[in-house]
């Protein structure tokens, strides 16, 4: 088994799609990722010319979203490589433009008579988009992840959150998983040698599309999540969206001011997990960024000492 | 009490034109999106098959004019499962696309629209940011673009004399 994977050809290359959130507000979330892509032999690359996605708008206008989308979409086309994205929503907006401009000829002529006209670009239509997680589940996969552990996380126990564009709507995604019952990230949470646990109302949604519109309604639904999380004794929840972060961390402390409670709960992204696990120093991770230290947490992995064969 | 003189009747046809509205028309009512919605959850001021049902009786400027259309945190559980594929979060983005157009913007919208127009991005990434990523050794990004502008202008969402004054 190890010989096959050895010989068989493993050159991931993707333009990374850091969008509007990530280079403001996650940073720690950009550095862990670049971090375990190269330690897995994921080759990333950067186009800084990229906009937002597009997906605020589409509230707004859906024909602008979808200019916006095809914008970064015909960027990438130029660079010639698959895109891979950190934030959820921008991964769900960019799969659903090329989706829409796959299935409608006329929309996509109008797309392409726009982007000439108006910004001299672009856009044929065949750039595969998916997730930096979605890729280290399916194409670097649990196996490789194995070989590269050197510390010890068995006694963490922590939450997953999926939230909701990773997974919905499935159609989307060709349902590469079940969205009401979804497993990869725990898989990828085991796989980093810590234990994923279980708690209620595992998919409930963040909140974050609500956040600018109604605080209050955005804080009330992260609070119940929170509740739940504490009742089983995490030591931090992973997550794998800058604006899920945005709600569980950014705002942990208004949440905690307006229920008059204390979590003091670490969120950790994904790639700061598995960082942790190849026995990368928290530093290296941007852990240091995380708004909730987690102190305890990394006093509770340990290296691994002798690794045998 | 609902008069059916102020009811237009026409308002689900240009929902179901718009993009997004098309499955508007087959709403039975079943009310799976609302037992599973997490805003529902929180507050009763959000009820996706109340909203449906308004805009099918054609109840057009109570929809449009209301606060609650914008409260759809667009999760997509509704979206999995609605037993006649409505595709509801589609739905309530075609609703808000017709209220933005008939002058019904919320604040809150106005402002990120702006934030886009400015900077093509919600956030900006300015000379401090790119400082930031210079020590950290990550790549530099395009401070901002004018693109975007460039679409909002020619769709009739950007305004010269607003964003500057």
């Amino acid at each position: 088994m190890k010989k096959r994977l050895k010989d068989s050809p493993f050159n991931p290359q993707y333009t990374l799609f850091l969008g509007c959130t990530v280079p403001v507000r996650a940073v720690n979330y950009e550095i862990s990722t670049r971090k375990v892509a190269d330690r897995l032999g994921v080759h990333l690359s950067d186009i800084p010319e990229f906009c937002c996605c597009g997906y605020p708008i589409k509230s707004v206008n859906h024909y602008a979203y979808l200019l916006m989308a095809s914008r970064n979409l015909a960027l990438a086309e130029e660079k010639g490589l698959p895109l891979c994205t950190l934030c959820s929503a921008c991964c769900g907006a960019l799969t659903e433009a090329n989706h829409e401009i796959q299935e409608d000829e006329k929309l996509h002529k109008r797309i392409n008579d726009d982007l000439s006209q108006w910004l001299g670009k672009r856009y044929d239509g065949g750039v595969r988009v998916t997730h930096f997680v979605r890729v280290l589940q399916q194409e670097v996969g649990e196996k490789r992840i194995a070989a590269e552990i050197q510390a010890d996380l068995s006694s963490l126990h922590l939450a997953p959150h999926y939230g909701c564009h990773y997974t919905k709507p499935s159609t989307l995604y060709e349902r590469v998983e079940d969205p009401e019952d979804p497993k990869s990230l725990d898989q990828l949470i085991e796989a980093s040698g810590a234990k994923s646990i279980p708690y209620e109302n595992k998919l409930q949604c963040c909140g974050g599309g609500v956040l600018a519109f109604d605080e209050e309604v955005a804080l009330a639904m992260a609070h119940s999540k929170l509740e739940h999380i504490r009742a089983n004794q995490a030591d931090a929840m992973v997550l794998l969206c800058p604006f899920c972060n945005i709600m569980y961390e950014s705002n942990q402390r208004k949440i905690e001011k307006v229920y008059r409670k204390e979590y003091k709960l670490p969120i950790l992204f994904y790639p700061q997990v598995l960082g942790l696990a190849m026995g990368m120093e928290p530093d290296e991770l941007g852990i240091k960024m995380n708004r909730v230290r987690p102190t305890e947490l990394l006093k509770k992995i340990n290296p691994i000492v002798a690794k045998k064969s | 009490m609902i008069h059916s003189k102020t009811l237009d009747p026409n308002f689900r046809s240009l929902i179901a034109q718009e993009p997004g509205g098309e499955h508007i028309r087959r709403c039975f009512s079943c009310g799976t999106c609302t037992a599973g919605c997490p805003v529902r959850e929180v507050t009763d001021r959000y009820n996706p098959r109340r909203i449906i049902r308004m805009a099918i009786l054609g109840m057009k400027k109570e929809v449009l004019s209301s606060q609650f259309i914008w409260l759809c945190s667009s999760c997509y559980t509704c979206f999995e499962r609605c037993p006649q594929d409505v595709k509801i979060p589609e739905l309530m983005n075609a609703i808000k696309n017709i209220a933005a157009r008939e002058g019904y913007l919320p604040p809150s919208m106005k402002m990120q629209l702006e934030l886009l127009s400015s900077f093509g991005r919600l956030l900006e990434v300015d000379d401090y940011e790119n400082e930031k990523r210079k020590e950290l050794d990550l790549p530099l990004l395009q401070g901002k673009t004018e693109d975007v502008k460039k679409i909002l202008k020619e769709l009739g969402f950007h305004r010269e004399e607003k964003i500057e004054g």
